[in-house]
Parts: structure tokens; C-alpha cells; sequence
């Protein structure tokens, strides 16, 4: 991992490659470097900490930071498998424009994940070649996993009461 | 006919194109939800020119069942039971990825005796999924057979689930700071017994399986992906490694006390689907060596935390110590508070690189869980695998690939 140092070191080159206002912060937290940049600039951070030997995407996660503003968060999981070191690129965008490049053409592993976080919180990956629902049916209104949707009280689609469910068959 | 064999029939069609003109027009063909051959729910949207798969995209969700979600809504130690039922061929692997995360932001020590008993478990586990997966990939390829003898040795396996945490499946045996239970007195001769069988089991399926030569015909230098398109899809564990990376995250980034086992990974070289069927098969003999270190070294002491805050206190000191009583009112009730932060800790589950995001509020519950499934991210390695082959090896691909539908929706 890099340790603390490290983090600032890398958040300094990319304040020098791609200006101050790609990064918004850098957090350091039991062991794990993050950092938080704008939304706009997440594919040239990727692709500089790809050149940092970061090659490899493991993981996209969405997140609602609900109450706090910019609610929503998409986070990257960086990892170099050559120096076994892994980095978290964090970003946040509001509800009312939740906009993000989509880095799916430079990492195609992406692809379903970022489709995943669509489905599951409404962020909008621009770019993205298929953005469309994933786990939930293509019909389906509203993003199940935000903090504000409720859980529980959808009725259970069966054959017995399917001419019931509203709007399921028109 | 002309008195070419079928196989020298079969090497003269060129497949990238098909001249025939019956065999023009594209076909799209469902294959699933429901076809048993898609090991779970799952749906392949293919394009068939003629019997070659010319495109073909995974459809999902049809097992979707909000577990993410259901679990923002539990106390953290009662999450871990909706957890492991995700990727329910590899529970105990859902567990400790969840419980790995939680500690991760509690700071919480797991004692050694702890640590072994989980890479116990959890190897018994690979071994599990592993034949489950040789059992219906043979099954597939039309070796009936195998799958009863695979089936009988699973079943050893989930009896010795049974003897040491009550459960054969979803067995909630890793908690958070160690796991629920010691092992019950006779667990370790009969897991030695098992441990002598193994070896000689998995040279048996060898037997039956590597000198068949439909199996070969089915496998040999079918679906072969280079490296770098598996690294690009993220695909990790036995698929990455077929292709000739030894990424394994319990050698390269050991967790658990992994760095403290003597045990090899097979690598494979062309990355086609025999390289897929070697080394899992081959991944069953090492796990069989972990198990047996993990029992020979099984270290004295406490196999949970000794903090009260976060595990349960022993049955007899409740009779005894007010303390106790209200410790574990308050882990019964609200459960235990995480201090705010976020974690992701991943692991090495049979499928891959597995990994639990945990974001903590302050509260009872998490805020949000997010397991990255090896199963979903790998799935997206169908097109590069089976694109211009036929329809039958896409059956066989299928099978090497080992999805998990369960993991892959949630």
C-alpha cells in the first residue's frame, strides 16, 4: 500500500499533471490510500495511475452518502500486481446531475459494473457502449439501493396476482 | 458422403466463414434462464450462424435478491448470515470477506487459533466448490459418472460442516474477531481421513477424466483467452491463472495467516479450457495440504477475541458476571457500533479475486455492503471466450468457467 507519504507524493503529480482542481482530497485510513477527485477528470487519473503501474481495476463500488451533499459516490479499486499495492479512487456527484465519464472503453472490466451502479443508484456513465439495467428488470422505476428508497413493501410479482400489479402489464 | 471422418469433416469447414448457404442467415437463440446446462439462472442471448456462436451476451438478475440492500438494514454480526448466501457454493469465503472488511475498520485482532480454524474451513470449502464444479462440468460433457463421485465426496465434506459448526451450508461459523465455535472432539481424525482420501480421489477423476478422449476433444485448445484480455476484464482466480499469471491473492497478499502455510499454485499455459479444468482439479491436492498444516499447527488459545464489545461472552460467565449479562444484552439487541470509515478487503475465493466494501456510519448497521464478486466480473469473459466456436464448445466453455448465479446477482 502506500503509506501516507506515498498518497500525498502521488496526489502532488497529479495536481501537476492535470491541474489543482482534479484532486479534491486524499484520505488515508487503517492502511488504505484514497484519493477524492473531481468527477470530470476520473479517466485521466486512471490512465496516470495506470502509468504508476496501477493496471489493474479490481472493483467499482456506488455509494449514497445520504444526507451529506454531493450524495452519490462511485469508487474505483486500483490495484498493482507487480508491487502487490492497492489505491481507491474516490469521487461524488449530486443526485440532480449525476454525471460520470464512464471509463468502460480504456477498462473493460467496467462495463458491468459501472452498469451496476446505474442500476443500483442512478449514476450516469457517460460513454458507457450499453448503459442499461442490469439486476433489476428494464421496467423497474427507481434505484433500490439508495439510502432514501425504502426496503421492504414491493409486492411479490406471482402468477395469482399479476394482473393486479400496477402497470406490469401495460 | 466422402469417406473423410467426421473430425477431418470438422477441420476442413473454416468457421470464420461460413460459404454454406443454408447456414447464412444468423439465428438468435435464448439459451436459459432455466437450460441446465447454464449452471444456475442464467440466460445467454446468443447469435448462431449456422452452429457458430457469432455474438452472445449474458443476461442477469434473474436470481437477484436484494441481498445488499437486506443486509443496510441488519445489525452487523446478523448481515454475515444474508452475506453468505450470495455465492452459495462459497460461504464461508462470502463470511470472511464481510467479517475481513469489519475488523478492517474496527482495528479487531483475530487470535491465531481463530485465523487457522477459518483457512480450516475455508479450504475444506475450495475443495466443496471445486468438485461441485468437476461434478456438473462432467455432467455436462455428458460424463454421468463423475458427478456421483464427486457428489459422494462433497457430501464428506458438508458432513464435516455439519460435525463442527451445525450446518452443512450457510453455516455462519466466521463471525467478526474469530469464528462462533471450537472444533468438536473427533473433527480432526475424521478431517485426516478425509485429507488421506483426497489425493488418491482427485487421482481417480485424473484417471477417468485427462486420458478421455472426448474430454480432450471437449477441452484441449477450446476458448483460449490470452492474459492480457483476461486482465483487462478483471478476470482473477483459476481462469487468470490457467493463462499462465500465478496471481493468487493468498500467496501475493496473504491474509489470515496465509503466509504461514507451505502450499503451491498451479498455473496453467495456453489459458484454454483444459488449462481451466487442470488447475482446479489441481487446486484440490494443495488445499488438501493447507487443511492438513492448519491441523497440525491449529495453535492453542482463544479462537474469537477476547473483547467483550464485539464477540459474544461465554455461556457459563452469564450465570455469573453482571458484566457479561449486559455485554451480551447490548450485542443481542443493537449489536456492536462501528466508528465511521469505509473498507474493502479482499480475498481469494475459488472463483477469484472476492472482495467485501464496507461503509460504516457510526451506527449498528452498515451503511452500505458491496461484495465484488469474482463470478460477475468473470462472466464478462464469455464473448472473448466463445465468439467463432460452436455451440457445443460454448457448453463446455460454460462449465470451465464456474459462474455462480447466486454470487453474480446478489
Amino acid at each position: 500500500m502506500p503509506d501516507a507519504t506515498g498518497l500525498e507524493l502521488i496526489a502532488q503529480d497529479l495536481r501537476g499533471a492535470h491541474g489543482d482542481d482534479a484532486v479534491v482530497g486524499t484520505l488515508f485510513f487503517r492502511g488504505k490510500a484514497a484519493v477524492d477527485i473531481a468527477p470530470a477528470r476520473v479517466n485521466e487519473v486512471l490512465a496516470f495511475l495506470r502509468e504508476r503501474g496501477f493496471g489493474f481495476l479490481a472493483s467499482v463500488h456506488g455509494l449514497d452518502y445520504y444526507p451529506t451533499e454531493p450524495r452519490l459516490g462511485v469508487q474505483y479499486e486500483l490495484l498493482d500486481m507487480t508491487a502487490v499495492d492497492r489505491i481507491t479512487v474516490r469521487l461524488r456527484v449530486p443526485t440532480d446531475a449525476p454525471h460520470v465519464p464512464s471509463v468502460t472503453p480504456d477498462w473493460p472490466t467496467a462495463d458491468h459494473q459501472e452498469r451496476e451502479v446505474f442500476d443500483m443508484f442512478g449514476v450516469i456513465f457517460d460513454g458507457h457502449p450499453n448503459l442499461r439495467r442490469i439486476l433489476m428488470p428494464e421496467d423497474y422505476e427507481g434505484h433500490p439501493q439508495r439510502r432514501d428508497f425504502p426496503i421492504g413493501g414491493e409486492p411479490v410479482l406471482f402468477t395469482h396476482n399479476e394482473p393486479r400489479m400496477p402497470r406490469y402489464t401495460q | 458422403m466422402s469417406d473423410l471422418t467426421y473430425r477431418e469433416i470438422e477441420a476442413s469447414h473454416d468457421i470464420a466463414h461460413i460459404e454454406h448457404e443454408g447456414e447464412q442467415e444468423l439465428l438468435t437463440l435464448n439459451l436459459g434462464p432455466h437450460h441446465p446446462a447454464t449452471h444456475g439462472v442464467l440466460r445467454l442471448l446468443t447469435t448462431l450462424e449456422g452452429e457458430v456462436v457469432r455474438d452472445i451476451v449474458p443476461m442477469i438478475g434473474y436470481v437477484h435478491t436484494g441481498i445488499e440492500k437486506t443486509a443496510e438494514d441488519k445489525a452487523y454480526w446478523k448481515a454475515i448470515p444474508v452475506v453468505e448466501r450470495m455465492d452459495y457454493l462459497a460461504y464461508f469465503f462470502n463470511a470472511m470477506a464481510f467479517c475481513g472488511a469489519v475488523e478492517t475498520i474496527l482495528e479487531l485482532e483475530v487470535p491465531p487459533r481463530g485465523q487457522w480454524l477459518r483457512v480450516l474451513h475455508m479450504e475444506l470449502n475450495r475443495i466443496m466448490s471445486h468438485l461441485v464444479w468437476l461434478g456438473t462440468s462432467a455432467l455436462d460433457l455428458g460424463a454421468i459418472s463423475m458427478f456421483w463421485y464427486c457428489f459422494r465426496d462433497r457430501e464428506t465434506i458438508l458432513d464435516l460442516f455439519e460435525m463442527s459448526t451445525g450446518q452443512r451450508m450457510h453455516t455462519r461459523y466466521i463471525q467478526v474477531g474469530g469464528v462462533i465455535e471450537d472444533i468438536p472432539p473427533g473433527f480432526e481424525t475424521k478431517v485426516r481421513e478425509f485429507c488421506a482420501d483426497m489425493p488418491d480421489r482427485v487421482d481417480q477423476f485424473m484417471a477417468l477424466l485427462a486420458k478421455n478422449e472426448i474430454v480432450l476433444h471437449r477441452l484441449r485448445d477450446v476458448a483460449a483467452v490470452d492474459e492480457e484480455t483476461l486482465l483487462g476484464l478483471g478476470v482473477t482466480g483459476p481462469l487468470l491463472r490457467a493463462s499462465g499469471n500465478s496471481w493468487d491473492l493468498r500467496k501475493a497478499d496473504p491474509y489470515s495467516g496465509y503466509e504461514n502455510f507451505d502450499f503451491k499454485i498451479p498455473v496453467g499455459t495456453s489459458g484454454d479450457n483444459w488449462d481451466r479444468f487442470a488447475v482446479r482439479t489441481l487446486e484440490i491436492k494443495e488445499s488438501v495440504k493447507i487443511i492438513l498444516q492448519a491441523l497440525d499447527g491449529l495453535p492453542e488459545g482463544p479462537y474469537i477475541t477476547e473483547n467483550r464489545k464485539y464477540a459474544l461472552p461465554p455461556r457459563h460467565e452469564l450465570a455469573t458476571s453482571m458484566e457479561a449479562l449486559i455485554h451480551h444484552f447490548k450485542l443481542v439487541t443493537e449489536g456492536f457500533r462501528v466508528p465511521p470509515g469505509e473498507a474493502y478487503y479482499p480475498i481469494e475465493s475459488p472463483r477469484g479475486e472476492m472482495g467485501c466494501f464496507v461503509r460504516s456510519d457510526g451506527s449498528s448497521k452498515p451503511a452500505r455492503v458491496h461484495m465484488r464478486d469474482p463470478s460477475f466480473v468473470n462472466l464478462q469473459a464469455t464473448k472473448p471466450m466463445v465468439q467463432d466456436l460452436y455451440i457445443a464448445d460454448l457448453i463446455a466453455t460454460l462449465a470451465m468457467l464456474d459462474p455462480i448465479l447466486g454470487g453474480i446477482d446478489r
